[in-house]
């Protein structure tokens, strides 16, 4: 058991680096942006408390995208990468037993949504979402295809890089978090409007996965490394001093 | 040069994309997988306290509903204690989840919670907050999480003293946070992202 209890309150959110609500190149942003000041104040127990998710809700292939909806014996088809890494606060520290659901489109770009509109082919074997939790050291990895660009109504001819759409479940309601990962070296990382609503080359960076040929399986799968981070607490709680410092 | 202080940047944020209910809501999607969605219930068997049901819409600043958002709520039980690995001040009623999460509905974008009026929850200080759920909303176009409230009208007096809500300083938009008992029983709490009722979002 662990000395450190993960209670107390949370850094606050930075407002300087985290994208802004209105990003009118994304243009859905426009009529979506709250426009009135945020209202600001500390986290409490409603914010530093969150459900548990325990490893018991897991199958044995919510973290296998390419056989999880596949037909016995076949397999989705496409690249097939493993996306690897850990979830840790912004103290540093691993979080485990963070809940990871990750969505994407198939190899060709298209996702498997009855308001999808590009012709790319679905794959029969590819559902598009899987899931995942922790380990003690915050460590969590997955199994899947690389997943293809894809053209969105937007500019007239927006295309979105590949990516993976990522949703965290920390320990505090405060650390809930959806982003999305792409991968190193994709030309279109640098034209997409909503790559474009994040305030730094850094903050791009910090969503870019590398090519990781230490995780590789030879001739099955190449690896992406992701790495993510959740607010971390302000103040860390020891058994001994429960008030903290 | 100076030490530096090493702590790690948050994650950036980025929108849930008009797919979010793949990731998050599979089956509502169609793709039947997990044996089911998670968050889709908050009761695992008969709770304790008064069982309630919210019902909203999320609109964005035309006036539309959006069709393709996610909400969740947190809350405590009817005693004010949370289902959380780090509830410390005892144990919450074991068949109340405190967890919702709805994908709403396909046609009209309406989110439903069957939950519990939860109890009361201190502020840092320890004075008490009044009864409150609370609420992140995700979708298209949303580029970082939105947090809110909700409070219960019908809580007049302990919203009256609660830290939060009289240190707002524009009063006249605390009814955006407050749900009303409409005709049919259920609570009504609908979300604008934007314009002259625009809810008050919080920065916690
Ligand atoms: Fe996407």
């Amino acid at each position: 058991m662990s000395p450190i209890k993960p209670t107390g309150g949370f850094i606050p959110r930075d407002r300087n680096w985290q994208p802004d609500a209105l990003t009118p190149p994304y243009k859905t942003s426009i009529k979506r942006s709250p426009q009135a000041a945020l209202l600001s104040f500390p986290t409490t127990l409603s914010e530093e408390t969150s459900p548990v998710f325990g490893h018991n809700i897991l199958g044995e292939l919510d973290n296998d995208l390419i056989l999880n909806y596949a037909k016995p014996g076949e397999s989705a088809i496409g690249p097939r990468i493993i996306v690897h890494g850990r979830v840790l606060d912004e103290n540093g520290r691993g979080v485990p037993n963070a809940l990871v659901e990750f969505w994407q489109a198939n190899a060709g770009g298209r996702y498997r949504h009855k308001k999808e509109a590009y012709q790319a082919a679905l794959d029969p074997n590819f559902g598009g979402c899987g899931r995942t939790i922790t380990a003690e050291d915050g460590s969590y990895e997955f199994r899947t295809i690389q997943p293809g660009p894809y053209p969105w109504p937007n500019g007239m001819n927006d295309w979105r890089p590949a990516h993976i759409h990522f949703s965290v479940f920390g320990h505090g309601f405060a650390q809930r978090l959806i982003t999305q990962m792409y991968f190193e070296g994709d030309p279109h990382i640098k034209l997409c409007p909503i790559v474009g609503v994040l305030k730094s080359q850094e903050a791009v960076d910090a969503l870019t996965a590398l090519l990781d040929m230490n995780r590789t399986v030879p001739m099955d799968s190449r690896a992406y490394k992701f790495d993510m981070v959740l607010r971390g607490r302000r103040q860390t709680y020891f058994e001994n001093r429960k008030e903290g410092l | 040069m100076t030490q530096r202080l090493d702590y790690l940047k948050e994650s950036p944020s980025q929108t849930a994309g008009p797919y979010v209910h793949i990731g998050c809501t599979p089956n509502f999607t169609g793709i039947e997988i997990y044996g089911g969605d998670l968050g889709t219930s908050m009761k695992t068997g008969p709770v304790k306290g008064e069982e309630i049901t919210i019902k909203g819409v999320v609109y964005d600043g035309t006036g539309t509903p959006l069709r393709d958002a996610m909400v969740e709520i947190w809350q405590p039980d009817a005693a004010g204690l949370f289902a959380s690995a780090n509830e410390t001040r005892g144990q919450a009623d074991p068949n109340f989840t405190g967890w919702g999460r709805s994908p709403g509905d396909m046609n009209t974008g309406e989110f439903t919670f069957e939950t519990v009026k939860p109890g009361a929850v201190p502020f840092p200080d320890g004075r008490m907050q009044a009864p409150h759920i609370t609420v992140w909303i995700v979708a298209r176009g949303i580029n970082l999480g939105l947090h809110t409230r909700i409070y219960f009208a019908d809580e007049a007096d302990a919203n009256a003293a609660d830290p939060i809500l009289t240190r707002i300083e524009h009063q006249n938009r605390i009814p955006t946070l407050l749900a009303e008992k409409s005709a049919d029983g259920s609570y009504r709490f609908d979300i604008h992202l934007q314009g002259p009722k625009e809810t008050i979002f919080f920065d916690i």
